[in-house]
């Protein structure tokens, strides 16, 4: 009796459909409850069935992510969960411009990684044009990219501590936060969305006092993990909400296509910075914390140690940071230096036609991931050619492990929904892209 | 990647057990790329996965794109990846568009739609991602358990990410040109 | 306290009677606390309502994380009076548009909008929701004033927390009841209005007829009346 209650999706629609119509009317109507009713048996209070909405606008919900629970008592039954909300056509809009172009549009689908998203596309395209990037270019892109992954972890931690009733955690994480992205600022020009990479190396070599700024930061970040795991760690009321809640077995999670931090707090050692690394991420030295039980505390364990690797990588790649040029010579795709422009003529053509119309990329088609700080990040760019791209498609990980929230939260209490939400880290930007 | 040999072994491990699927093999930017019949996709796939030296058990990402003007117009692509040796191999899907020359100009209410079998009992992953390629090509996937609408509202009508769907959007009115010659943009 | 709202004609004479010097004794007190009582207690009221404005959390893309570092201890929101952010509209009384608005979130958007008590603030944050930002697409509304009353736009891909306090410091002001000059009046912009595209298709004469006025601009018959001179010529 339970199972066609489960599978109705037609009570949810129509009792959705008439509260969009009529606010004050209630989601279930309850003539629809009874009618469903088996002759002779009447439903006891314990087995009653709800269906509620968790609207797209809500406080927990990390953002516009509508989800569909049916539950019983507090015990959740079943979940589906409604994306869309932030839809931006981002896939779309790149087929009309031009592959510089394309990045600034990229790097607003998972608004907190942003790097990621830039150095997907951008090494996406590398590949497809077989353009090298020198050295330096990759030790400054690494160096941003693993600043990026602790930023994003400081906005993940902080915001699911203020769900789980630990609010003092947001204002200590934001500090940190704000930290790194005036080091954003002072090396890019941009606190968010900085628009850095390019196809070739990046954008401006970094300024003078930049490194100093940043041998401070890993100076103190290592004590400030070390406050917040004081703050957390063994706190009574966060063991008892994130210990063995939301667990999903190993097997499981790789069957769904979950990567990234989730993956690795169930036990399986993935990590695309080692087995596959890009970049230089070969030349540094940095471990991957794995967890044992997959439950929301190893998940919370997991990042936070990663954030120390993190700064173990920043600091390597800032002592063997090479001297040479920040981007490719290659003037076909790569801007030449404004010195040369009033000198060479060839250097003109070379910068009016990329700022005009763009470089051209041979046509052929390339998927390349990465690993951003939720999972593996995918690029998938078609090329026919001319200089826009045919067809930019992103595997974002928060998409993909979304499909785990249902397995980890069914046969939950809400408020452990609440905490899987938050451990899953799931950036509703990369979502809907 | 499996180099170009190995890409070549395997395409004829998947003819093998059932002719006509392989189309054609393509080694690019050190991407292995395999160009299989619609109908074969499953067949491909499975054999990928569950062959002892192949072991593709994770896919990776599950996308469509579209080739207008080239035909066939879609393909559905398979990113796999064998998580042992650390290997992708791309399975491509050339789907022909039902509805390209027909000039019933809409008369029929059932609009032709390119389809394909699901994949979900093979990669439960493909659940989501085969949802979007049905949302944005319009690409059926039978035997999906819930193929609907993911990300644009549910009675949206068009398939967005096709070519030949326009981009939207407004354009930017500028006053001068307004005055001088009104809806100048037409 | 009751305040007698008299007729107007009454109202009339008795200024006049001020202005004279007539009005005596308790009339003019009378008079006088009126006026004082009125205008002191509503501004005292608007004070109150621009230093304890409560946002509603609504962040929906980006620009909610800039937003959020704005609650923090650098950009502190708190010492404006706008910390405590309300989870539901009913007890919220500004919503702060942080993000895109996609054609599926409009409509609810709208109804978080219509559940919020009177009197309410808009501030469109960013460029996306002033005027879609980057995004001239099928997936985007292009501003959420397309079918919401934005008070207050902030430029910016995300604007700075201090943008977005700068912003806020003149929905404060515009609470207040001395709203700063909007940036036609300032920079004495006429003319520059977006025309919808109504079926009608062209602006009336008399709207370009005030544009060219303001522009300065040769009106369409004398650019034509120039061109038939110059052809005759």
């Amino acid at each position: 009796m339970a199972d066609d209650l489960l599978r109705d999706e037609e009570i949810t629609e129509r009792g959705v459909a008439r509260e969009m119509e009529d606010p004050s009317s209630s989601l279930v109507d309850s003539a629809e409850i009874i009618h469903r009713e088996p002759e002779g048996e009447g439903l006891e209070p314990e087995q009653e069935v709800l269906t509620i909405n968790m609207g797209p606008h809500h406080p927990a919900t990390h953002g516009v992510l509508r989800l569909i629970v049916t539950l019983q008592g507090e015990q959740v039954i079943d979940l589906k969960p409604v994306m869309g909300y932030l839809h931006t056509g981002i896939e779309k809009s790149c087929e009309d411009k031009s592959y510089w172009k394309v990045i600034p549009f990229v790097e607003r689908m998972d608004y907190l990684s942003y790097f990621f998203q830039m150095e997907a596309f951008c090494g996406c395209v590398e590949r497809l044009v077989e353009l090298e990037i020198p050295p330096r270019a990759k030790y400054l892109r690494v160096l941003h990219m693993e600043l990026n992954r602790i930023m994003s972890h400081l906005v993940w931690l902080g915001t699911s501590a203020l769900d789980l009733g630990a609010i003092s955690m947001f204002w200590y994480c934001f500090r940190e936060r704000d930290q790194i992205l005036d080091l954003f600022e002072m090396s890019t020009g941009q606190r968010m969305h900085t628009r850095f990479f390019q196809v070739g190396g990046v954008f401006e070599d970094i300024p003078l006092g930049f490194e100093k700024k940043v041998r401070e930061f890993c100076s103190v970040m290592p004590s400030r993990i070390d406050q917040y795991e004081a703050l957390l760690d063994r706190n009574e009321i966060f063991l008892h909400r994130t210990r063995e809640v939301g667990i999903v077995s190993r097997e499981r999670l790789l069957e769904l296509g979950v990567t990234g931090p989730l993956l690795r707090a169930a036990g399986e050692p993935w990590d695309l910075r080692k087995v596959d690394p890009c970049l230089c991420y070969g030349d540094f030295d940095f471990n991957i914390p794995v967890g044992t039980v997959g439950d929301g505390y190893d998940r919370y364990r997991v990042r936070l140690q990663e954030m120390r690797e993190s700064v173990r990588i920043i600091e390597q790649a800032l002592d063997g940071l090479p001297e040479g040029p920040w981007v490719a010579d290659d003037r076909k795709y790569v801007l030449p230096p404004r010195d040369e422009l009033s000198t060479s003529m060839e250097s003109l053509i070379h910068h009016f036609k990329l700022v005009t119309e763009g470089f051209r990329v041979p046509p052929g088609e390339l998927y390349y991931a990465i690993e951003s700080p939720r999972g593996e990040l995918g690029c998938f760019v078609v090329a026919d050619g001319s200089s826009k791209p045919a067809r930019v498609h992103f595997r974002d990980p928060s998409f993909v492990n979304l499909q785990a929230f249902r397995d980890m939260s069914v046969g939950g209490l809400i408020a452990d929904l609440i905490q899987n939400l938050a451990m899953l880290d799931p950036i509703i930007g990369g979502v809907d892209r | 990647m499996p180099d170009a040999p190995g890409l070549e072994l395997i395409a004829q491990g998947v003819e093998e057990g059932r002719q006509g699927t392989v189309i054609e093999t393509a080694f690019e930017h050190g991407r292995a790329t395999l160009i299989v019949h619609p109908e074969g996709v499953l067949h491909a796939l499975r054999w990928l996965r569950d062959t002892p030296e192949q072991g593709y058990t994770f896919l990776s990402s599950l996308h469509a794109a579209d080739y207008l003007p080239a035909t066939p117009r879609f393909a559905v692509h398979y990113e796999l990846l064998c998580r042992d040796r650390v290997e992708r191999i791309n399975v491509k899907a050339l789907l022909q568009d039902p509805a390209a020359g027909d000039d019933s100009n809409g008369a029929s209410p059932e609009e032709k739609l390119p389809e394909l079998d699901s994949c979900v009992a093979l990669y439960p992953t493909a659940e989501f991602q085969e949802r979007e390629a049905y949302d944005f090509f319009g690409i059926v996937f039978r035997g999906h358990p819930d193929l609907r609408r993911i990300l644009m509202p549910e009675d949206y009508v068009g398939w967005p990410q096709r070519r030949d769907f326009p981009i939207g959007g407004e354009p930017v009115l500028f006053t001068h040109n307004e005055i001088e010659t009104p809806r100048w943009f037409e | 306290m009751e305040i007698e709202r008299e007729s107007l004609r009454a109202r009339q004479l008795r200024a006049r009677d001020l202005l004279r010097g007539d009005l005596e004794g308790q009339d003019l007190e009378k008079y006088v606390e009126e006026r004082l009582l009125t205008t002191t207690l509503e501004n005292a009221l608007n004070w109150g309502r621009a230093n304890a404005l409560f946002p509603l959390t609504f962040g929906l893309a980006c620009c909610a994380i800039e937003m959020m570092s704005m609650v923090t201890s650098r950009y502190d929101i708190a010492r404006f009076g706008a910390e405590a952010f309300r989870a539901s509209p009913r007890q919220a009384d500004m919503i702060i548009l942080s993000g895109r608005v996609s054609i599926k979130m409009a409509p609810v958007v709208r109804r978080v909008y219509d559940q919020m008590l009177e009197p309410k603030w808009v501030i469109a944050m960013g460029a996306c929701s002033s005027s879609a930002g980057m995004f001239a697409n099928y997936a985007v509304v292009q501003g959420a004033d397309k079918f919401m009353p934005v008070d207050i736009h902030i430029p910016g891909c995300p604007p700075r927390p201090e943008a977005l306090l700068y912003g806020f410091n003149k929905l404060q002001k515009l609470v207040r009841g001395k709203p700063d000059l909007g940036w036609r009046q300032r920079y004495n912009a006429a003319g520059t209005e977006e025309w919808a595209r109504f079926e009608s298709g062209k602006p009336s004469p008399e709207a370009i007829e005030r544009a060219a006025v303001a522009l300065e601009m040769p009106t369409l018959e004398e650019v034509q009346r120039e061109r038939e001179r110059s052809t005759d010529a």
